[in-house]
């Protein structure tokens, strides 16, 4: 086996040229599953014998919070990849995933208080679920304004890279949070080693949503990626093939 | 129709919920594009003024 597909993933032209092309294959697919996934949560689930259909609020709220931890994890891989490695193209995925993370992170928090004000009486409680998300949010802003700050691409690159790493340890202890402490928030219903605690009229949308945001923070990734990119490449040939069309 | 829209009774939970989940999927879209589209200009400019001095 050789390894000259690693070694072009780390060539910008051909990432560039990549992104571009396999953006739809990932947005389209992202497309149809959302839809699916609202069709099947708002309209074919039946209502919760306890929540009644407050508990609706699950198929936009647990994929935000995936998307939040999932992405911030990319983040901080592609992050040390670039820091060990010194690839470039590493740096520009976890420039990309910064924004989407922390969109969808505020995304988590905002259904969650329009989740917790009729079920637990309260839409904020410094709850360890809570309070370590909220954790995340800062860490993605913190990410970003540290990026903002550093006006040479390189070295931005490098200091953001040890925040992300850094910031890494938050994402076990928001996914733990739960069962290490007394937390007001449930236990995982999907995200865990033994059965889903779901029936699958209720399940199957949520993974629906699930694999539909996860495709569509693969899609959003890669047009980024190709912005991110660009900016890294000052004197390159190729760009001015690129920009052309 | 009407049934559906109040949510059991929680509909002032329920669609405000949905509402900026999907606010925030519209804005990725809106915002990556406009962030690659300020990329591909400013590559331009680069190269433009390049080519003046060569």
């Amino acid at each position: 086996m050789t390894w000259t597909w690693f070694h072009r993933l780390g060539s910008p032209p051909y990432v560039y040229a990549l992104a571009a092309r396999l953006t739809p294959w990932f947005a389209w697919p992202a497309a149809l599953l959302i839809l699916g996934g609202l069709w099947g949560g708002l309209v074919l689930a039946p209502p919760d014998y306890q929540q009644g259909e407050g508990f609706r609020i699950i198929y936009v709220h647990a994929p935000s919070g995936w998307m939040s931890m999932m992405v911030y994890t990319t983040m901080a891989v592609s992050a040390a990849i670039g820091l060990v490695w010194r690839i470039k193209v590493a740096h520009a995925v976890a420039a990309s995933c910064a924004p989407i993370g922390a969109s969808f992170t505020f995304a988590a928090l905002v259904s969650g208080a329009l989740w917790g004000q009729p079920m637990w009486g309260t839409y904020w409680e410094w709850d360890p679920r809570l309070t370590s998300e909220l954790i995340l949010l800062f860490l993605y802003l913190g990410y970003m304004g540290l990026r903002a700050a550093i006006e040479d691409t390189q070295r931005a690159d490098r200091a953001s890279a040890v925040l992300a790493v850094v910031g890494v340890v938050n994402v076990p202890i928001i996914h733990y949070s739960v069962t290490w402490w007394n937390s007001l928030h449930q236990a995982p219903s999907v995200m865990r080693l033994a059965r889903p605690t779901m029936p699958p009229a209720m399940l199957t949308p949520l993974l629906l949503m699930l694999l539909g945001f996860t495709l569509f923070f693969a899609a959003v990734l890669l047009v980024r990626l190709r912005g991110e990119v660009l900016n890294r490449e000052r004197t390159a040939s190729w760009i001015r093939e690129a920009v052309s069309t | 129709m009407s049934d559906f829209l109040a949510m059991g009774g929680y509909a002032a939970f329920v669609w405000p919920a949905y509402a900026v989940t999907f606010a925030v999927v519209a804005l990725s879209v809106v915002w990556a594009r406009r962030a690659l589209a300020r990329a591909l200009a400013e590559a331009r400019r680069r190269l433009a003024t390049r080519g003046e001095q060569s």
